[in-house]
């Protein structure tokens, strides 16, 4: 299980950097696709199944498909890809790549201060639906009334 | 009972989180964009269930839940805004927005 972590941890570094450096739009996505269910197993990993599920079915399915559609509709083809060959020379990384580096050494600075063990204890469905409709189930009204805003403004900002 | 140091799923998410907001800074298309944003949730997502497996608790996991129900409509918003960004200006540039006039 332990192994597991460390092989899931770096194909999702490994696919995501793919992402940030990919032209091809279609091919970021699988890769961005392939770093979500990566931490999915993470997360199975780390004793939550049911974040896992919902990882791989919302993140790597739902949105994902919205992208995916929204490419489609753009018809985001070949020009695109050139279009982003000529934006992306190397002298536009080396700003940012060395304040999220300077970020970077700082968060890892000051984690590597804690020494705690994580105990691969499972947390399963009946303990999140537990208290997500005991004490939180206002957080999951709040999140229905988030959606449905989201849903309309989506489709006010899409029509034509 | 197996355990792996909390600092490396931390640092994980660090690691997911900084690669993401490098995305954010140097991408000009406005699409390359909305997925960095989302890798950069994604690994806050990633840092509360570390969290939360560090004490065996499930306020993580549900924390997790409102990140994503987060991720959801702001990509809806988004790719709703990009759409008609498209259709205005034709193109997925996100430099075209800065000539916008007051």
């Amino acid at each position: 299980m332990i192994i597991l972590f460390y092989i899931a941890a770096a194909i999702a570094v490994i696919s995501t950097v793919c992402v940030i450096l990919q032209s091809n739009i279609v091919h970021a996505l699988i890769y961005l696709i392939t770093s979500l269910l990566s931490v999915a197993v993470i997360f199975y990993v780390l004793g939550a199944p049911f974040a896992a599920m919902l990882e791989a079915i919302v993140y790597a399915g739902a949105i994902m498909v919205l992208f995916l559609f929204v490419i489609m509709m753009l018809n985001l083809g070949q020009h695109t890809r050139d279009q982003e060959k000529s934006w992306l020379t190397s002298k536009v990384w080396i700003a940012p790549s060395i304040m999220s580096g300077i970020l970077l050494v700082q968060l890892v600075n000051v984690l590597s201060e804690l020494d705690h063990d994580v105990e691969l204890t499972r947390v399963g469905v009946l303990e999140v639906s537990a208290l997500l409709f005991g004490p939180y189930v206002l957080a999951v009204e709040l999140a229905s009334i988030l959606l449905l805003a989201g849903l309309v403004s989506a489709y006010h900002l899409a029509k034509k | 009972m197996q355990s792996i140091p909390i600092e490396h799923g931390l640092i994980l998410a660090g690691i997911l989180f900084s690669l993401g907001l490098i995305g954010v800074l140097t991408r000009r298309n406005v699409v390359f964009v909305l997925m960095s944003l989302e890798i950069m949730l994604n690994a806050s997502g990633l840092a509360f269930i570390v969290a939360a497996s560090r004490w065996g608790h499930a306020e993580g996991q549900i924390m997790f839940l409102m990140i994503l129900t987060l991720a959801a409509a702001e990509v809806a918003v988004g790719l709703g805004l990009i759409i008609q960004m498209y259709r205005r200006f034709n193109t997925v540039d996100i430099n075209v927005l800065s000539k916008m006039k007051g």
